[in-house]
């Protein structure tokens, strides 16, 4: 089975890599864009019957840094 | 005296340290690798700059979990003498050593230049050799270096005296001008609790001998040769 993981910055956590993107589709003509945030997303395969509190002690020992970062889990 | 510099794979100021320590202050230095556990009878432990594991998914993520790192925590806790320069900082920070965590420059570019540093705190075994509230010189290389932490820890890591360096401008004034990556609190360098545990952003190391354009960094060095008693 697969999980996939992502990861962002925190709400409170300025984003400066997401401001470019975001000010990039503006000058593109995108102007209903609101916000736009950058983040990671780790597809991981895993052994069938894996819980996801597995996956989220993966995320709190190395995927994610909870200091700046955020994650959620998807299995699939 | 004996300087234990670690060795990541990535690592690339691992030498500029050695020669630091061995050729401008004719102290003892060695390499230690990252997979050795034990640091073997050091004074002081450096965790030189770099890109250590190609600062994948993280800059310090996964050299945290290299074997001596174990043994830098232990050596840390016993209250032994840790420096760690840019990566190495990083390396402290992805470690739990020290608080906080670095994101990307604001500019989102990498940034290498000569900045001016205020001492916050001459008061530990990195800094004795400066004056408190002294302005100099050192050069910074680095794309993660936007110090961040959250409003309370900062709030207490300020009050008790542990932001070691600040960014400011020649006249040691702290500007957002002279904030070069965005820092909270253009915070360049800050320490552990104990005070034996240092990270900072500029690299001292690469300003220890005049022709260098500048040999303030070398103090750091001195300062630690100072606190162990030589």
């Amino acid at each position: 089975m697969r999980a996939r993981v992502f990861v962002t910055l925190r709400k409170a956590v300025l984003d400066p890599q997401g401001q470019a993107v975001g000010q990039a589709l503006r000058t593109l003509g995108f102007s209903e864009l609101k916000d736009a945030r950058l983040g990671k997303l780790v597809e991981l395969e895993v052994a069938d019957g894996t819980s996801k509190a597995r996956i989220e002690e993966m995320c709190k020992k190395l995927l994610a840094n909870p200091v700046i970062e955020d994650f959620s889990v998807e299995l699939t | 005296m004996q300087f234990a510099i670690v060795v990541f794979p990535g690592a690339n100021c691992d030498h500029d340290v050695y020669h630091v320590a061995k050729h401008v202050l004719g102290r003892g230095a060695r390499f230690v690798w990252h997979k050795e556990q034990d640091l073997g009878g050091a004074d002081c432990v450096v965790l030189p700059g770099g890109f250590s594991y190609g600062d994948y998914l993280r800059a310090g993520a996964l050299a945290r979990f290299s074997p001596i790192m174990e043994a830098v925590a232990r050596y840390a806790a016993r209250g032994g003498l840790v420096l760690g320069i840019c990566n190495g900082f990083q390396i402290l920070l992805e470690a739990g050593l020290l608080p906080g965590a670095m994101r990307r420059n604001r500019s989102l570019k990498f940034a290498c230049k000569d900045v001016h540093l205020r001492v916050e705190s001459a008061s530990t075994p990195f800094t004795s050799r400066f004056r408190e509230g002294e302005v100099f010189t050192a050069p910074i290389a680095h794309a993660e270096g936007n110090y961040f932490l959250e409003e309370e820890p900062l709030r207490r890591l300020e009050g008790e005296g542990r932001v070691v360096l600040r960014y400011c401008d020649a006249n040691g004034k702290r500007t957002d001008a002279a904030n070069p990556n965005g820092s909270i609190g253009n915070i360049a360098g800050i320490c552990n609790a104990g005070k034996n545990v240092l990270g900072l952003m500029p690299h001292p190391e690469r300003s220890s001998e005049e022709i260098l354009g500048g040999a303030s960094g070398r103090r750091v060095f001195e300062s630690i040769l100072e606190a162990v008693g030589e």
